[in-house]
């Protein structure tokens, strides 16, 4: 059994199931993003987890065969196999609005440069590493995207079709 | 223009109809509930001095007060999708129901893709096919930006379309929204009819019957095929219906419509089509101030 990028394969539950070197588990995915981002398992239980190339896993919300050869599975979720795992601005997006750790909050103009997809010195006494970006809209919290904090600073990893242009 | 006149004996107050035709569209956008309610959303609109109006017919379309939709916060957060009028209707005729199997037949771009998956609330299962690559690229990039994870993504040919991949025996609901000669969207794209023949318009009716017939054989008995096309050519829209009748098990039947339209025709240029069509509607652009459109219910007898 191989990895394949013209393929999903649905994620092993744990280390058991697991048949292919370095393939990430539905239990490591799920405990990342607790563990990360406070979202806990309760928020993905109805989802299955499939890897799509080298470490590019996609979220989706039913059961069909595996593996299956098609375009697309519901959405990109996370990039493992790599140092520090990433989540996508669209898992972000979608399910970040819980989270309850590394979130950085924005003010207007710093919201704004961060989806421009701009760099910014900004202070932050928590964690390095892939932060959910979050603002404030029509009276509550809303993450922007992922940013990469690194010393003091606050890199935009919005992809450059994501962007918002004012 | 010219090519319109075709329609005369078909349209009341034909003037007012060329009229509309010329002037450019309202910047309409759907509300995606899977990401932000109506509420929430207009809010945030207003924060930014973005101002809007009301759909009766539709709690999730708004009118906006900008032709740049893209560049407001809604928009980036994935709240809203630019997206006609009338171009709601079909999912809406569909009206999918959570943990539903359902297939969008002709789905790129895919703004009626995530109006779909927004009505099973992100459940069940929404295939989204479309045989053009390019297109299905544009596809995936709105379904992701919008948030949507009930849906699978396929590419096949939707005359042949095989159920396999997805490792089902039947759909409960299809949407053919089919490829067409694109009359309808003159409103939109000012240069659409400069390439029309009436060759063009009979090669594409028979791409079309061959989908319908196909997206009938696709869905369980009892089950629900909503046609339709953003153009006004019979031999694209009754004919194709009239065809689907007479080679596979099926009925047209009458659907609520809360927009201003016209029956199907039953009668076009010496063809008669079976007198069901007539349950189809048609939409002019001067009834409603959309882009013109053809939307027709199916049920699946066998």
């Amino acid at each position: 059994m191989s990895n394949s990028g013209q393929r999903f394969d649905r994620l092993p539950e744990t280390d058991e199931e697991r048949d292919l070197d370095g393939r990430a588990t539905r239990e490591e995915v799920v405990e990342w993003w607790d563990e990360r981002f406070g979202i806990g398992s309760e928020k993905f239980a109805e989802h299955t987890f499939w890897e799509k190339g080298a470490g590019k896993i996609w979220i989706f919300h039913d059961e069909v065969p595996s593996p299956t050869e098609i375009e697309g599975l519901g959405m990109k979720f996370l990039r493992t196999r790599q140092e520090h795992w990433k989540p996508t601005t669209n898992a972000v997006q979608r399910f970040g609005r819980g989270a309850t750790r590394n979130v950085i909050d924005l003010d207007p103009e710093q919201a704004m440069a961060f989806v421009r997809g701009e760099d910014q010195e900004i202070e932050w006494d928590g964690d390095w590493g892939y932060l959910i970006a979050a603002h404030e809209i029509a009276g509550e919290r809303e993450p922007l995207g992922v940013g990469l904090y690194l010393h003091g600073e606050l890199r935009s990893v919005v992809p450059k079709g994501r962007r918002r242009e004012d | 223009m010219e090519v319109l006149s075709r329609y005369e004996p078909l349209v009341d107050d034909f003037e007012a109809f060329l009229a509309a035709c010329e002037r450019s569209l309202p910047s309409v956008v759907r509300v995606n509930t899977i990401k932000a309610g109506v509420e929430r959303t207009k809010r945030a609109l207003e924060a930014e001095d973005v101002g809007y109006r009301d759909r009766d017919w539709n709690p999730t379309v708004l009118e906006l007060d900008t032709n740049k939709p893209g560049n407001t916060w809604p928009y980036f957060h994935g709240w809203i999708h630019g997206q006609e009028e009338v171009s709601s209707l079909p999912a809406t005729v569909l009206s999918p129901d959570p943990g539903e199997r359902v297939l969008d037949a002709c789905a790129a771009p895919g703004g009626k893709t995530a109006q779909i998956a927004a009505l099973m609330d992100d459940t069940g299962l929404v295939v989204a096919n479309d045989n053009n690559l390019g297109r299905l690229s544009a596809l995936r990039f709105n379904a992701e930006r919008l948030g949507l994870t009930n849906v699978a993504v396929t590419r096949q040919d939707a005359r042949n379309f095989s159920l396999k991949p997805v490792g089902l025996d039947a759909f409960d609901r299809v949407l053919v929204d089919a490829p067409c000669s694109c009359e309808g969207i003159i409103r939109k794209r000012p240069d659409t009819l400069d390439e029309w023949s009436l060759s063009h318009v009979e090669g594409v009716s028979g791409v079309q019957k061959g989908i319908l017939k196909r997206a009938i054989q696709a869905t369980r008995e009892g089950g629900v095929v909503v046609y339709s096309t953003c153009t006004f050519a019979p031999e694209e829209n009754e004919a194709v219906l009239d065809h689907a009748l007479e080679e596979e098990d099926c009925r047209v039947v009458e659907f609520e419509t809360p927009l201003d339209s016209r029956p199907g025709v039953t009668e076009w240029q010496g063809e008669r089509y079976h007198e069901s069509v007539a349950k189809a509607r048609r939409y002019y652009p001067h009834h409603n101030d959309t882009g013109g459109f053809f939307c027709a219910k199916l049920e699946v007898t066998g």
